[in-house]
This record gives C-alpha cells, structure tokens and sequence, in this order.
C-alpha cells in the first residue's frame, strides 16, 4: 500500500492566476422544486444541493419559487442595496481618511441581508454577523446613527465602547454585534426558544460566514434548533472567503453548507446569493415554516465576497484579482436592475436619479453625522463613560479605578484629550 | 451566625440540607416570575444528578424546566438569547469541570452584553454549577475554577457555605440582572465538611445553617459574614473551607476570626478590611490550585490596604498547582493539618 498522505485544501487560483470559474455548478434558474413548508426535514437533500434561483439569463423571475413581489417592492429594495453599497463606500474612505478606525463592506452581498429585511417581519429578531448592514439599512435605521458608532462620536449611543460596525439597534431588531464568531448562533435559537416557549409568533434570523460554520457553536446551535423545533432561521453566508482562508477550509471541497442541515433533521436550502428575489423567497418561505412550528431552516446564500474582508486586508495578497469580475452569479444591484428594465419597470435614467439621490442622502447624514466628531479628532465621550455598563450598579472596585484614571488625566498635563 | 433577612414573607423555617435549600430558591422564585426558566443536562424529568431540580418540572412544565442538549457552549448560547428575549435563565452546568466549553459564551458574550450594547441588552443568567472536591471526583469532578470567572469583569461569583445562604443567595443572584456564576460546593450539599475525612459525615440537622426559612428571602450580594468573631487572626475563605477554618480553630483554641466572604465578586473589601486591621494578620483558604487563584487577589488587596497594620506576612492555604488527584485526595486537599501549620506560622511572628 502506498503510504498515507495528507490532504491541505488549496484554492483554484492564487494572485497572478487567470480565473476561469467554468466548472462552478450553476443550476438554470426556475429549475429548484419549491417543497411545501411542513415538509419533513429528511427530503430537503436534493436541495441542499443545488441552488435555487428566480432570475434568468434573460433578467426574467422564474419558476415555482418566483415571489411575484410588486414593482414597488422590487423599486425598494433595489434602492436599500444601492444605500448599502454607497454607505460602504463612504465609510470605506472615511477610515482611508483616518476619520475612524476600522470598515468592513458587503460589496456583491447586499441581496444577501436586504432581501431577507424585506421577507421577515419588521418584529422578527436578528442576530447578525458583522456583515448584514443591509438589514439595518432596509429596516429604517438613520444612516447617522450607523456612522455615529463607527466615528465612535459622541451621538454614539454604545459610548464608543465598541469598534466600529459592531452595531447594537434593539430599535430594529439588530442584536449587539460580536467579534467573537458565530456566538450568535445559539443565542438565535434561545431567543426563538423563549418566543415560541412564551406563544409570541415572532421568530429569530441569525447569519455567519461560511468560514465560521467551522465553529462549535455553529453545531451546538443547530442541535438546539433541532430539538426543540425552534423558529428559527439559520443563514449561511458563503462568500467564498474567511479572510485569507477559501471555503474549502470550512469543509466546501467535500459538500456544501445546505447539506449540513440535512444532518441535524433541518431544512436546508441552497439560493442564489446575487438573486434577490431567490434569497427573499427562500427566507419568506423559512419564515412560514418556522411560524406554523414546522421547525428551523438552514438556508445557504452562495455568493462572492467582492472586496477585501476589511480596511485592514488587502486580498491580492492571496487570490488571484480576477475573481470578482469572473464569478459567474453576477451582481446583484445589476441583476435586480436588469430585472426591473426587463418587466418595463425601471430604465437608466431613473437608475443615474436613484443612484445620485442615494449618494447624496449618504453624503448628508456623514456631513450630520461628522458634526458629532470623529475618531480622529480628541475624546468624543466623557471620560468616566468607561466604567458604565459593566455591571449594573458600579460596585467598589469599579469606583475606585474610575477614580484612579480621573486622577490620571488630571496629572497627564493634558486632561481629557487622549486619543 | 449573624445573617440579614431581606424581605422574610413569613417567618417559618424548617431544616433542609444545601439541594433542598438550592430546590426552594428555585421553587420559590419561579413561583414568583414567570420568566424565570431552569434548564440543563438532566434537569428536567430526572430532577437533576445531584437532585437540585427534583420536581420543578412536574411543578411548572416542560417549557420552564427543561433538559437539554449535552452541550455546554450551547447550554449558555441558548440561555443568553433567551435572556435576551426578556427571561430570565437559571442554565445548570453539571460540574464546574464542565464550565469550560462554554467560556466562550460566558467571557465573551454574557459578561459583555450589557457594557458592548449601551445597556441595550443584558443577560440576567444564573449559572448553578456543583464544584470543589473532597469526593474522590479525581480530575473532572473536583475542580475549583472560580479565580477563572472572578477575572472577568462583568460576572458575579457567588459560592454559599450553608443552607441558609445558598437559598438565599441563590434568590438574589436569579434576581440580579447581571450574569451570576453560582457555585455550589457538593462536599457540603448533605452536611458540613471539617476536613476530617476519617471521621463519620455530618448532616445539616444540628448546624444553624440547616435551618431554612420556607418561603422568600434574599441576602445581598457582596455581603461577607463573620462568621467567628475573633482577635488573633483573620482567616478569608468561602465555601466547604469556611467549615474546615472553624473546626481547626476549634481544635486549636485559637481566636481567629474567620470570614466567609460569600460572593468574590463583587466582594466585601470593607469587611475584610476592618477585619485584618483589627487582627493584624490573614490568611487565606481556598481549595483551588495556588498560582493565580483567588487567593492572590484577596492578598494583594489586604496587602494594599492593611499593610501597616500587618504583623506577619499574608498566608495562602490553597490547594496545590496539580491537577485534582484521585487516590492522592487527602494530601491534595487543604485540611487541617495544613491549616493548623499555616496558623502556627502567621501567629508566631
């Protein structure tokens, strides 16, 4: 017998590579059956392992899992992903220009969050990862408030307690954002559990990376969900990337993330991530089954992280520059614009007005939301703001350090203007 | 034993062992608040390994008591996003030696929720864990991790030493709105331990302790209890050690006083504070292992605040840096030959 050998997943292409994605399976739109929601777990594994998809070659909505929304919705969710992306792009720069520390955009994922703000009640709990911002901008939170935590400013309302883009909207149904990976995901099923424990009709979202379904709570999560049914939907964003790491470090190379669901006796289902009309009926869908108590859904969105993981990550270090050109599932502003043309709905003129408006209202709140200050520019919270929060009630010892840094400052020789 | 009742309903006690007195608290405050919810590895049906749950499902139904998953990441995960919802958890995880898969959980998510989202979310959780040794537990049964917990800013640790304190402690720390880690020392759930393990086991039935209020009642959090008043020595520890420091100073006639510091964080430094500027000396028992244990915390801090008024340098008598040992327990475990040597050092400067 030939001796063992052990197999490091490499990705296709590395920095310099031509990128050829030919043999990416990509099933024909309208092809993917449409089971009904209470269906059992166990006969979801054909479509844990295709894609669903509503948009064809021909900017039509087709097949059984077409949503049939209106042109108005259709109009606005295209203009929540063009925010998106212009609220990336400033931001993107304001860290450029040292205005706050760090950014991390969603360039080619805004279908993924916004289409899913869209199928979900405005009541329904989400608990993101750091890169659903589109579910924020769709659900109606100021743009201000966003680009108040991330100047850490002070109309910040967490105090400039945390970095940037870990927002925290109870407003919106926006659980706290974590650093710590997929620890959200249990947290999701528990808040269903109380929901559902409390005969409350609302449900739980929760989204990870596909890089972090590598994590133990991802598992024990979807343990819990399927134990106790609980309504929930667990979103799979795989985007192809964990920083530097390709998906096949996640497992990708031997099966997709929709299949995992199977496993745990939870309906899984693979969407076109740049569709957003497949990802907003695949959530519509998961969020009939969850609310009639037929149980969880695992839905994986495949999509391709454009840019790189974040401010401080520059992907031409490890993949080749010609990816997010090549990938084969497009764009999904364009692929909804198309959409919208092709129906007579929508043409190039209103997109050009649509897409200045959307320019400009980000443009505004910045300039509204840099009258609060910037990370750059001195102390934007008081000083003392640092010992909240920890507790309830500040016990001794948290006075007393409180007291030691006040006397700090006050012997710095320049109180109150650290940066 | 000099203890404050808050908020007695009814003045009717009856004697109950540490799980008796640990299932009331339980019975008494779900009773109270519907949003107060038990869960965990056999907690439901079965009632608990240890018994701490026994009929609290049948009492209040699968959808406030309820087993879970073996997954202890999960466990609390789950506990924190009910909180979140607006209940109130009391998550148990079986053995304190299991706590750590869900550290992440712990440090990372509940200690932080309320400080990372301006207040906008919190975790009211109560995680009940049975730690400590002297049971021949070996490795995985014994462990005394609370000095991990008490590192990490936005926890409570709570560790009762009586019946008494464990109901009501355990009140106040499911009431408390900020995440508790409860400890529950399991060599002293069915009486108090001396230290003198070749002798009969006691139970609650004569101990002062043993005798329970039936119905509400909470003692604060941060509160320490004198439980000997004394003038040679002060004598800090928690927990099964606070009954092994009053039998040695009862062997030894010395007229120490000892302090059971009841919750390490927050803790009671005003108590401890008067306590060794009155005696001049402290020592310090814990049964955790040594290097960066609590016990380090207590001295720096005495050593901080009392140092002119210390006559002999701070003694640590702590379990030793090994792992917890199986047919080695009885030379492992801080009893009181170690205490009575340490005693006999701190008093002879």
């Amino acid at each position: 017998m030939p001796p063992l050998s052990l197999h490091v997943p490499e990705p296709k292409f590395r920095p310099g590579d031509a990128v050829d994605f030919a043999d990416v399976p990509i099933p024909p739109a309208g092809a993917a059956r449409r089971p009904d929601t209470a269906d059992a777990a166990r006969d979801f594994t054909d479509l844990a392992y295709t894609m669903v998809r509503v948009l064809d070659e021909h900017d039509q909505a087709v097949g059984a899992w077409n949503p049939r929304l209106s042109p108005d919705t259709l109009r606005r969710m295209l203009r929540h992903m063009a925010t998106v992306r212009a609220f990336d792009e400033r931001m993107f720069r304001a860290q450029r220009q040292g205005k706050t520390s760090f950014y991390m955009k969603s360039l080619g994922e805004e279908a993924v969050a916004v289409a899913a703000a869209h199928a979900l009640d405005a009541e329904d709990m989400c608990f993101p990862s750091y890169r659903q911002q589109g579910l924020l901008i769709a659900r109606g939170c100021p743009m201000v408030d966003m680009m108040n935590q991330i100047y850490s400013n002070t109309g910040d309302k967490l105090q400039g307690k945390q970095l940037p883009i870990m927002y925290s909207e109870k407003r919106f149904g926006f659980f706290s954002i974590s650093g710590n990976l997929t620890t959200q995901y249990p947290q999701a099923v528990g808040w269903a559990m109380a929901s559902a424990s409390k005969g409350d009709t609302r449900i739980a979202a929760t989204w990870c990376g596909e890089g972090s379904t590598a994590e133990g709570d991802f598992h024990s999560a979807l343990t819990f969900a399927t134990v106790y049914r609980a309504p929930v939907i667990f979103n799979v964003v795989n985007n192809q990337w964990a920083i530097s790491s390709f998906s096949g470090f996640a497992g990708a190379e031997a099966t997709t993330f929709a299949a995992r669901a199977v496993g745990y006796g939870i309906a899984g289902l693979r969407v076109d991530g740049n569709d957003a009309l497949a990802v907003y009926a695949a959530t519509a869908w998961a969020a009939e089954r969850a609310r009639t108590n037929a149980g969880p859904t695992l839905i994986e969105h495949f999509t391709y992280r454009t840019e790189g993981h974040s401010t401080s990550d520059d992907p031409t270090q490890y993949r080749s520059a010609g990816e997010p050109t090549a990938w084969p599932l497009g764009d999904p502003i364009r692929r909804l614009k198309d959409h919208l043309v092709a129906i007579g709905e929508w043409d190039e003129a209103r997109q050009a007005d649509m897409d200045r408006e959307v320019a400009e209202e980000v443009k505004a709140a910045q300039k509204e939301a840099e009258k609060n200050g910037v990370l750059g520019h001195g102390l934007r919270q008081p000083l003392d703001s640092l010992f909240d929060g920890v507790f309830e009630e500040m016990p001794w010892h948290l006075r007393e350090q409180r007291q030691m840094m006040i006397d700090e400052e006050t012997a710095s020789g320049r109180p109150w203007d650290r940066k | 034993m000099s203890v404050t009742i808050e908020q007695a309903v009814d003045d009717t006690t009856t004697r109950m062992n540490m799980i008796q007195a640990i299932n009331s608290a339980m019975d008494v405050t779900m009773a109270r608040d519907p949003a107060i919810v038990v869960m965990g590895e056999d907690v439901g049906y079965f009632g608990g390994v240890f018994r701490a749950t026994a009929g609290l499902q049948k009492k209040y139904g699968k959808t406030r008591v309820f087993d879970t998953p073996i997954t202890e990441c999960g466990i609390i995960g789950v506990a924190v996003g009910m909180g979140a919802y607006g209940l109130r958890p009391v998550p148990e995880i079986q053995f304190a030696d299991y706590i750590y898969p869900a550290l992440d959980q712990l440090v990372s998510e509940a200690a932080r929720l309320r400080y990372r989202s301006g207040g906008e979310f919190t975790a009211p959780l109560t995680v009940r864990s049975p730690f400590g040794g002297g049971i021949f537990g070996g490795q995985t049964h014994s462990q005394s991790p609370e000095g991990i917990f008490t590192h990490v800013s936005g926890v409570k640790t709570v560790i009762p030493s009586t019946p008494y304190d464990a109901k009501g402690l355990l009140i106040a720390a499911i009431e408390d709105n900020d995440p508790v880690i409860f400890f529950e020392p399991k060599r002293i759930y069915n009486g108090p331990f001396n230290g003198h393990w070749d002798r009969p086991a006691e139970n609650w039935s004569k101990h002062p302790g043993g005798e329970v209020p039936t119905g509400y009642y909470k003692i604060p959090l941060g509160k320490a209890n004198v439980v000997r008043a004394g003038e040679a020595v002060t004598m800090l520890a928690y927990g099964t050690m606070v009954h092994v420091c009053a039998q040695v100073v009862a062997d030894t006639g010395v007229d120490a006083e000892i302090v059971d510091l009841r919750t390490l964080v927050p803790l009671d430094i005003e108590t401890i504070e008067a306590s060794v500027k009155k005696t001049g000396r402290c020592m310090i028992v814990h049964e955790a292992t040594r290097t960066s244990g609590f016990g380090a915390e207590l001295a720096a801090l005495v050593q901080e605040r009392c140092f002119y008024h210390l006559e002999a340098p701070v003694e640590r008598v702590t379990g030793f840096d090994t792992p917890y040992p199986h047919s080695l327990e009885w030379a492992y475990f801080p009893g009181p030959v170690r205490i009575g040597q340490a005693l006999k050092k701190i008093l002879k400067d």
